[in-house]
């Protein structure tokens, strides 16, 4: 379905849109939003120039959550750094682990047994939905809708996080993944119950946009903000929902057709206008394409083993070489980068942060903007500090 | 897409003078790469974005690898005549790999839906030769890639448009992600009268209050 299809083709503006600086600037006023902001999601800031209301540059600022997450898994044998992966995104710590177990199973050689890839991609999908599902709450939270929608998304969550918790004994450090496969089995009566969630999630995403998708002030507020043109977008690496709002038909799931990818049917919701409405809807539909695989997964998942009779927990000594595995993460493209020099520790351990490389145009899509939206664009690019900074 | 050799030849025939080199990859994961040299890197990489059979619009991934200086000790087994007889002697052979920087680039196609295409690029040493040209203004996505790059190893971008550190401070001076990077005892020691107070406390509790 298109965003079009989805919102009866409806197109609100109440505020003229931004035009540069008429010439005669003003006295300019220099900002620092941030880094303890409720609006930036975490430790971030941007300095900001304004004139009058309008910005005229914005830097941001990094690296107020930074901790070597590389250096330090130089020193750590290859699956000590599966922990620590949980952290690096800490809402969807299950496509993190899915991201760097892919780029060892590359380094190494390893083959993932068919029900483990069915259950990396059920967990990979909940992870999505509840990502998406706050990443709209949040959105609207910053716009002013105190509370609420934030509350429905959360309820929603707590529910994708009990499965979690069920299967991997965490609700957000799952550390779950393993080369070769998964940790344990799902627990019985893990699989009905997330069938009942699949079945239920649809009232919720009904309930969210019959709210939402037409609400006068969100449209008012977010169509024709901050838009980003497709040719910048693949210029500057956006990947993720990110880049399809602008346009830009690239889903790593499609293209790279990592795991099992091949076998469900989904299609990859595309933006028209690259603003923040098109952002927030490309997650809203991407959320129901997720339910398909999830509904297809959870019929189809076969019997078998979950591990590779060929990977090794101890003295895990991937040849020399080098691996790049990437997956689409909720938030866009993960890829962990491996060199290996035959040793238990990885030589160069690098992590390809969506995020992060998504900021790249935090500028770009600010300038001329008002200072009240640089906090909804941001908002809409869906950064976790723990990813950017590392 | 093209084999490695095959874009390595037109690379070769489309900017005069570049030289590329295959960089082999043993591991499984069979995903070789292609080292340019540094006078030709930004050419090679318009060149791989513009043609239209390649089509490299999408720089996914940006990376440094710090390569110090290696000596490797091999036996070798000779002939040589000692005492007038010829025998056969083992000599231990000291081969030292010069130490170097390097800058690996991940590149995929969003129009044609390949890749990856793996670019190196190389410093010249560690220590006072550590320029790579930039990237960035073929791919706007290395900007802040190669920032962190120059802030954790230390490898200088000519033709960056913003060349700051990133993720460690301003005032910050050594570049972590080096692998003989010694980190301080304590990162944000002040001198503070903490020590002389001590000092002086051990004394009066020894009764020379007042000295």
């Amino acid at each position: 379905m298109s965003i079009a299809a989805a919102t009866n083709g409806k197109r609100h503006r109440l505020v003229p849109p931004p035009s540069p600086a008429d010439g005669a600037l003003g006295e300019l006023l220099e900002i620092s939003m941030g880094p303890q902001h409720p609006s930036t999601h975490g430790v971030f800031r941007m300095n900001l120039v304004l004139d009058g209301e309008r910005v005229v540059k914005l830097k941001p600022v990094f690296g107020y959550l930074h901790r070597n997450h590389e250096k330090i898994a130089e020193s750590m044998s290859y699956l000590g750094s599966m922990p620590y992966t949980d952290r690096l995104d800490y809402f969807c710590s299950l496509t993190n682990n899915w991201a760097y177990a892919l780029a060892v199973e590359k380094l190494a050689g390893l083959q993932v047994p068919e029900r483990a890839e069915y259950i990396r991609v059920i967990t990979a999908e909940l992870t999505r939905l509840q990502n998406h599902a706050c990443l709209g709450g949040f959105l609207l939270q910053d716009m002013g809708a105190s509370g609420t929608p934030l509350m429905y998304a959360f309820r929603e969550r707590e529910k994708i996080l009990d499965l979690f918790e069920a299967l991997t004994g965490a609700r957000m450090m799952c550390n779950y993944m393993r080369f070769g496969g998964c940790r344990c089995d799902l627990p019985p009566g893990w699989r009905e119950q997330a069938q009942r969630l699949v079945a239920e999630f649809p009232a919720f995403l009904d309930e969210f946009e019959a709210l939402l998708n037409e609400n006068e002030i969100l449209m008012a507020r977010t169509q024709g903000v901050g838009v980003l043109p497709a040719s910048l977008a693949v210029n500057a690496s956006i990947s993720g929902p990110m880049l399809r709002a602008s346009g830009v038909n690239y889903d790593i799931r499609k293209v790279d057709r990592y795991g099992i990818y091949d076998r469900f049917d989904f299609q990859v919701p595309l933006g028209e206008h690259g603003d923040v409405y098109d952002r927030y809807m490309v997650r809203i539909l991407e959320m129901r394409e997720s339910l398909k695989i999830l509904r297809a997964a959870l019929a189809d998942l076969p019997e078998g083993p979950i591990m590779d009779p060929k990977a090794r927990l101890r003295g895990f000594r991937p040849k020399p070489g080098e691996a790049y595995g990437r997956i689409e993460a909720p938030k866009g493209e993960l890829g962990f980068y491996l060199i290996s020099e035959g040793g238990p520790h990885p030589y160069r351990y690098r992590v390809r942060p969506p995020s992060f490389i998504n900021l790249t145009i935090l500028e770009d899509m600010c300038l001329g903007q008002l200072v009240a939206d640089v906090v909804i664009i941001l908002g809409s690019v869906d950064i976790v500090l723990g990813e950017v900074d590392r | 897409m093209e084999t490695l050799a095959q874009i390595k030849a037109r690379i070769e025939a489309a900017v005069a003078g570049a030289v590329v080199e295959m960089v082999p990859n043993d591991s499984p994961s069979g995903q070789h790469s292609l080292w340019v040299d540094n006078s030709h890197a930004v050419a090679v990489a318009q060149f791989l974005r513009e043609d239209p059979e390649l089509r490299f619009d999408f720089c996914s991934n940006v990376t440094g690898v710090d390569w110090p200086e290696t000596e490797r000790t091999e036996k070798v087994k000779t002939t040589r005549l000692v005492d007038g007889v010829e025998t056969s002697v083992e000599e231990i052979r000291k081969t030292k790999r010069p130490g170097f920087l390097e800058v690996v680039y991940h590149l995929y196609s969003v129009a044609l839906k390949h890749g990856p295409l793996i670019l190196r690029l190389r410093t010249e040493n560690r220590s006072d030769q550590v320029q790579v040209p930039s990237l960035t203004p073929v791919w706007r996505g290395c900007e802040f890639q190669e920032r962190e790059v120059f802030d954790l190893f230390g490898v200088v971008f000519t033709g960056h448009p913003d060349l700051r550190r990133i993720l460690m401070w301003d005032e910050f001076t050594d570049h972590p992600m080096r692998k003989d990077y010694v980190e301080p005892d304590d990162y944000e020691y002040e001198p503070t009268p903490h020590d002389e107070v001590l000092v002086k406390a051990r004394r009066s509790g020894r009764g020379e209050a007042g000295t």
